[in-house]
């Protein structure tokens, strides 16, 4: 017979619907086993490792590396279509080891410090008063268009200074390369406007600096040559991404998760202090990230039970990892009052997110103000029908139709 | 007397893991945080890109000769 653990389809519409009760499956198995696994445009074979332990652990290794080059040969070699095209993309921070990744993290980790982002709170405290006023009050509204993703792509916009007539456009070049049914020319043609606008945005900056975080990488790459033009464009490029979605599905997906449990959104109501926490929680919950970013073995890594051969393909399910039972107490239950922190929606080790500061910090004011401001939340459908993204690297809603009421 | 201290505040750590992945030499995980190897250490400059690395500016580091912090920067 056919091993059923090994035969869970990763890129299913199934899957991206209910992935949870999958992993569970996976993880029960003990065994890492090698999957097929979508990346950008490219379906590779790839080894999946979903128990907390082993994620926590191989997030930290420094065999699993992200350097760019090698990455991209390694893709090639275990690519499930010979035909198919790997993007060759220049190195981010995101996809390099150290030296260049600590040089490269230092330009921006600098500026993302719970320290410095504490500044931010009151404009986006403005911010998010503004948007909320845009919800007319017991009328149906799409909660991801008009909270979840509008509040996350304005802040990361602005520190950015990426112009605000432009952030639709990324909204729909990211679309398309996060998602499983959209073909590979698709994808091609929408990382190719990405890299020619922010090219050109580099240059309308590079004339007339802004005070904004484009600007100032351009200064520190005519400062002390730190930072190479690709280095330049794919780091915008990476923060303008990554800046947003992610906080977008923490949003809606923590909002989901109070409109499912009106025992939690009590117990946030009676106590505001239980707002940190909870966020905490809500990430724990539905990781934004449901795999993270891509790795290989730069030599063999012993995992489970199995050596892990070298230049192979390794993705870490953090959505997984986060419901793992051995490290949380009744995972698949919500618990904003949960002591046990730790989960790994953020990463873990050198390429843990830069932007957790600022995300947490948005999370805890927006549903701060949302809990204040509106008494009564619904969702104006069955929990079933609500549809989530058809994607193997993302976790979230495309739509959250629900009605808010001041009481 | 020569050398670096190092200390980890344990109530700042959110346990990023970022200097653990960084300088395994001198950073380890314990529990849902981070603590130092050693409290003492020679000078190294990846201890203190690890310690810079830090989020949470959780990590102290310390000359012991002159008593000058070196992370975090002020």
């Amino acid at each position: 017979m056919t091993n059923a653990v090994s035969d869970v389809d990763l890129l299913s519409w199934d899957f991206a619907q209910d992935p949870h009760s999958r992993y569970a499956r996976m993880r029960n198995d003990g065994v890492v086993r090698k999957h097929v696994v979508k990346t950008l445009a490219t379906a590779l074979n790839a080894w999946v490792v979903t128990d907390y332990e082993q994620a926590r652990e191989l997030l930290a290794d420094p065999r699993l590396s992200k350097e760019t080059e090698k990455l991209l040969d390694a893709m090639d070699a275990n690519k499930v279509n010979a035909g198919d095209t790997i993007t060759r993309t220049p190195p981010s921070m995101l996809f390099s080891d150290p030296p260049d990744h600590t040089r490269l993290r230092r330009l921006l980790g600098n500026a993302f410090t719970m320290r410095r982002v504490e500044k931010l709170r009151p404009w986006i405290e403005e911010l998010t008063d503004d948007l909320l006023g845009k919800i007319p009050d017991g009328e149906e509204v799409d909660l991801v268009h008009t909270l979840a993703l509008a509040l996350p792509i304005f802040v990361i916009g602005k520190l950015l200074g990426v112009p605000q007539d432009r952030h639709e456009d990324f909204r729909t070049w990211n679309g398309a390369l996060a998602s499983l049914d959209t073909s590979a020319e698709e994808k091609q043609v929408a990382h190719k406007a990405a890299f020619d606008y922010l090219r050109q945005l580099i240059e309308d900056k590079r004339a007339a600096p802004d005070d904004d975080m484009i600007s100032a990488l351009i200064e520190a790459q005519v400062d002390g040559g730190k930072l190479s033009e690709p280095e330049l464009l794919s780091t915008i490029y990476l923060m303008m991404n990554a800046g947003y979605e992610t906080t977008a599905h923490m949003i809606s997906s923590g909002v989901l998760a109070l409109l499912e449990n009106p025992d939690q959104q009590a117990l946030l109501r009676k106590d505001s202090t239980l707002l940190p926490g909870a966020i905490e929680e809500f990430l724990r919950f539905e990781s934004p990230l449901n795999m993270s970013t891509i790795r290989y073995t730069a030599s063999p890594v012993e995992v489970g039970g199995v050596t892990i051969p070298a230049n192979e393909i390794v993705f870490i399910s953090l959505l997984s990892a986060n419901r793992d039972a051995a490290k949380f107490t009744d995972p698949d239950t919500l618990d904003v009052t949960r002591p046990n922190r730790g989960h790994l929606s953020f990463g873990y080790g050198i390429h843990h997110c830069v932007g957790a500061p600022l995300a947490r910090m948005e999370g805890e004011i927006v549903f701060g103000k949302l809990l204040d401001r509106f008494g009564r939340w619904e969702l104006t459908v069955p929990a079933r029908e609500l549809e989530w993204k058809y994607s193997a690297q993302f976790r979230g809603l495309d739509r959250l139709p629900v009605r808010m009421s001041a009481e | 007397m020569s050398g670096w201290s190092v200390e980890i505040d344990a109530r700042t750590c959110i346990g990023t893991g970022m200097c653990v992945g960084a300088a395994p030499k001198y950073f380890q995980r314990k529990s849902s945080k981070s603590v130092p190897v050693h409290d003492h250490v020679e000078p190294d400059e990846d201890l203190l890109d690890a310690a810079f690395a830090c989020p949470a500016e959780a990590i102290r580091v310390r000359d012991e000769a002159t008593g000058d912090v070196l992370v975090p920067e002020a």
